[in-house]
């Protein structure tokens, strides 16, 4: 593995235009990549799902040099029924970036290496995708500016793939009052590869972004995502994630409260079918005074299907009023099924409230005969009931335009 | 200086050491030593072999690291893993051919040795240091059957129970700590309930580590037969030492068909100074095996003592209908370090499990819950119910929450809830108002906090306990 890496990574610095500094940076990255090599079971953050084990089983010939050719666009595969700005990434390279709903001098799209948002030694996957990403870019929004209409991000892989692995890297700086509405929506015709995505949010003060990731589509790819944020006085992190369709899925969010009243919310949905085995690790960090979290995740397994959760709540000792609370809750309806969950607090404050609960099992038989009196059969039943379910969570979605495309994705009825 | 001693003195009351002769063995592990502890008590060989077994295993172990509070590293070779009051090389038949000296320590430590305090109703079985030196109540027990002894003696006198079941629970395969336990283990408590039989009394052993540079091995093994009961009291203390002493027990349960055992433990070992100099580690493994259909394994402690405690009772839920509890209250304070929790392995069908754990920290403290609660696939109808609650006083000090929740079955429930707060304002001041002082006010809350575990305790326990309650949180308000 290691030389193919290596030779990889010359590749990749030979056909791009790093500067001296980046190449160093990037090339401490690898080495230490190399070093602890992909996270296994035996890493307390991959106790649950093991990475090293998947790509092991599933991808023969790991390479990781991805040659950026251009690739066609097809039209056809844009989001119906909502207005929105475009960045479209096929097999890791920017195809099309288009802002057109928006103000052209409020924005900015920079494609110089920034160290500010190093993201180096947060785990080895990220360090993977800081040594290999081909391109960089990060979007500035101004001060005082809302985005008018949501910027969606295609991320496409078509079977013209020239590498196992792709690795895309997008930085986002909100300046201050500054909103922005991101929805990350993954379309992909390739099979047995790893996608390595990491973003990075820095947020001033009363900034808002709302980031709505929605993994939809079949596809036997192993995915990881990671999301970085760091949070400055007032300004509010929204997420939700849609965990559907790959076989593996992590998403990992991290979100540092810096700033006196900042918060942070993340929600998210599995419902899963078919040997999908997908996770979502949140740590939220309170650092600062009055800071407030919220989270609320939900699952239901079918056949040969495992989700987990790793949740962590951090105070530190200073950031007292903190608020945290977290919820998660899985519906198993097969003996195949498994759900594991880590709800985790670590606090150094005495005044904070903060709690977390985590329920499991199945359908309420009650709730079934209940709906079946009333004339529903069975599966109506069960549908209806897993309907309800996850409504709840669709409906923490603060922006309407976003929710109701959501619960059409979804096909859920209200 | 003198006056500083008095001072520490009133803090830990049983902080007082008793000077007695004592045999030791050659200081740190090796063959020999086990050979030496194997030969003093006459063990038999395949006891023997079995130790070596554990060594043999021991030295590719590695320690574990994974625990929350860190420790400076152990130096296993710098320790005396037997020592003996001198007077016990040939054992004493009655309480009367005790040593003195042994019987006023336990007066000191408020246990009741002798026999004429009848109306406390508990049979005690006192380990000092590495030995058992008195169990009362033997006959009253020997009536039904009911066998209540030193596990040395045990070994002697009742081998084939032995040796079936020592190692069934917590194998010399286990984790580091336990596996170091089985090769030096020196005493403990064995306890074997005949079927159908209720013990008529508390069962009791009290702990206490004596000698300098030892550590503390004790082994029990309880075995409730089929439709038995018992309800088993444990607690412990040492002396106020500048060093850290080692305490690594192995308690392993056996319930068959139908049987119930009951396991409290009040653990007061030396926390140590304020300062943090000293104090127990605390390394226990206790684990128990509901091996028949409808049994019932039920832990409480109350954990207030050690520098370090690192330990998670736990229940293995094989049998059918079987039902594993455990309640627990754990107080830090000062710069007192406690990993606790337990592990609730579900694989018979319809098992039960119950979970309440109250922290509490105070000062510098760092308290962290763990627990495990895993239903595995034929695990029908299963269900878990864990609650956790944190109290934290100040700013300095932290609470922490590791559940790991594992379902693979989808007939099961699993509901966890965790929560961390402070002491309300509105509380104390309503309490304030009625005449009591801060902390008055603070132990009444906290022992409100407290009740749904204290109340699991056997009376006299609950009593004391509720005591160590207090002391425990004393000077941590204001």
């Amino acid at each position: 593995m290691e030389k193919q890496l290596k030779t990889d990574f010359k590749k990749t610095i030979d056909s791009s235009d790093y500067s001296q500094k980046e190449i160093i940076v990037k090339e401490k990255c690898l080495n230490e990549f190399i070093r602890s090599g992909f996270p296994s079971k035996k890493n307390e953050d991959w106790k649950f799902l093991d990475i090293n084990q998947a790509i092991k089983s599933k991808i023969d010939n790991l390479n990781y040099f991805n040659e950026n050719l251009p690739n066609e666009l097809d039209p056809k595969i844009y989001i119906d029924g909502l207005e929105h700005n475009k960045i479209i990434f096929i097999n890791g390279r920017i195809e099309k970036i288009d802002f057109k709903y928006e103000e052209s001098d409020k924005f900015e799209i920079k494609d110089q290496f920034d160290n500010r948002g190093l993201l180096n030694n947060v785990n080895s996957l990220v360090d993977l995708n800081l040594a290999l990403a081909t391109k960089y870019y990060k979007i500035l929004v101004k001060e005082h500016y809302s985005f008018k209409k949501p910027l969606i991000i295609y991320n496409i892989t078509t079977n013209k793939i020239s590498s196992k692995n792709i690795n895309i890297r997008l930085d986002f700086d909100l300046k201050s009052n500054s909103c922005l509405k991101i929805i990350d929506y993954s379309i992909d015709k390739s099979e047995k590869n790893f996608v390595n995505i990491v973003y990075n949010f820095s947020l001033e003060k009363d900034a808002i972004i709302k980031n709505y990731k929605l993994d939809t589509a079949e596809n036997d790819n192993i995915k990881y995502s990671y999301n970085n944020f760091n949070l400055d006085t007032n300004s509010v992190a929204e997420n939700f994630i849609l965990s559907l369709g790959s076989s593996f899925i992590k998403n990992e969010i991290n979100c540092n409260l810096n700033g006196k009243y900042s918060s942070a919310f993340v929600n998210g949905i599995f419902n899963l079918d078919n040997n999908k085995s997908h996770e979502i690790k949140t740590s939220i960090n309170h650092l600062n005074e009055n800071t407030k979290s919220y989270q609320l995740i939900k699952s239901v397994l079918g056949q040969n299907t495992k989700s987990a959760f790793q949740g962590k709540i951090f105070v530190k000792s200073n950031a007292q009023k903190t608020d945290g609370y977290q919820l998660s809750k899985a519906i198993l309806l097969s003996d195949n099924a498994e759900f594991n969950a880590k709800p985790e607090l670590e606090i150094y404050a005495d005044d904070v409230k903060c709690s977390h609960g985590s329920a499991s099992g199945s359908l309420n038989q009650d709730s079934i005969f209940y709906i079946m009196s009333r004339g529903l059969n069975y599966n109506e039943a069960k549908e209806l009931l897993i309907n309800g379910f996850l409504l709840d969570v669709v409906e923490k979605i603060t922006d309407n335009e976003i929710k109701n495309l959501i619960k059409n994705i979804m096909g859920l009825k209200e | 200086m003198r006056d500083k001693q008095i001072e520490n003195l009133k803090e830990y009351k049983y902080g007082f050491s008793t000077d007695i002769d004592s045999i030791k063995a050659p200081k740190g592990l090796n063959e020999n030593v086990i050979k030496f502890i194997s030969n003093i008590k006459k063990e038999p060989k395949w006891l023997l072999e079995w130790r070596l077994k554990a060594y043999q295993r021991l030295k590719v172990l590695k320690e574990p690291d994974w625990q929350k509070p860190k420790y400076p590293k152990i130096d296993y070779q710098d320790l005396y893993y037997y020592s003996a009051p001198k007077s016990f090389k040939d054992k004493p038949k009655s309480l009367d051919e005790l040593d003195p000296k042994l019987l006023e320590t336990y007066k000191k430590l408020g246990i009741p040795l002798q026999e004429q305090k009848r109306l406390n109703g508990i049979a005690v079985d006192a380990v000092f240091d590495s030995v058992s030196v008195a169990t009362t109540f033997k006959d009253t027990l020997t009536k039904q059957g009911i066998i209540f002894c030193s596990i040395s003696e045990a070994i002697q006198k009742y081998p084939d129970l032995v040796k079936k079941y020592l190692g069934s629970v917590i194998p010399i395969t286990d984790h580091y700590f336990a596996t170091l336990n089985s090769a030096v283990f020196t005493d403990g408590s064995f306890v074997y309930i005949p079927p159908g039989v209720r013990c008529p009394m508390e069962l009791s052993t009290y702990f206490r580590i004596n000698a300098s540079d030892t550590g503390q091995f004790e082994r029990t093994l309880i075995i409730a037969d089929r439709g038995s009961y018992v309800s088993y009291l444990e607690g412990c203390t040492a002396p106020m030492r500048d060093e850290n002493q080692l305490h690594a027990a192995n308690v392993e349960l056996v319930a068959l068909d139908d049987a119930e055992i009951k396991y409290s433990t009040v653990q007061n070992w030396y926390p140590g100074d304020k300062d943090g100099k000293g104090g127990i580690y605390n390394f226990v493994t206790k684990r128990g095996l509901c091996q028949g259909k409808n049994s019932k394994i039920s832990w409480t402690q109350v954990e207030t003592g050690s520098a370090i405690t690192w330990k998670y009772p736990s229940c293995i839920l094989k049998g059918d209908n079987s039902i594993g509890e455990f309640y627990s209250i754990a107080i830090t304070n000062n710069h007192q370090k406690a990993d606790t929790g337990t592990k609730m392995i579900h694989i018979g069908e319809n098992t039960k499990s119950k979970i309440i754990s109250k922290g509490i920290s105070a000062g510098y403290s760092d308290m962290t819950y763990r627990g495990l609660v895993d239903i595995s696939k034929n695990a029908k109808n299963s269900s878990n119910y864990t609650q956790c609650d944190s109290l934290l006083m100040g700013n300095k000090c932290g609470a922490h929450t590791v559940p790991y929740i594992k379902n693979k079955n989808s007939d099961s429930n699993i509901a966890h809830e965790a929560t961390t707060s402070k002491i309300s304002e509105d509380q104390l001041h309503y309490c304030q108002q009625r005449g009591l002082n801060s902390e008055d006010a603070v132990g009444l809350i906290v022992n409100g906090f407290c009740k749904e575990v204290l109340q699991q305790l056997p009376m006299e326990f609950a009593v004391e306990a509720q005591k160590l309650v207090g002391i425990s949180l004393e000077g941590s308000v204001g």
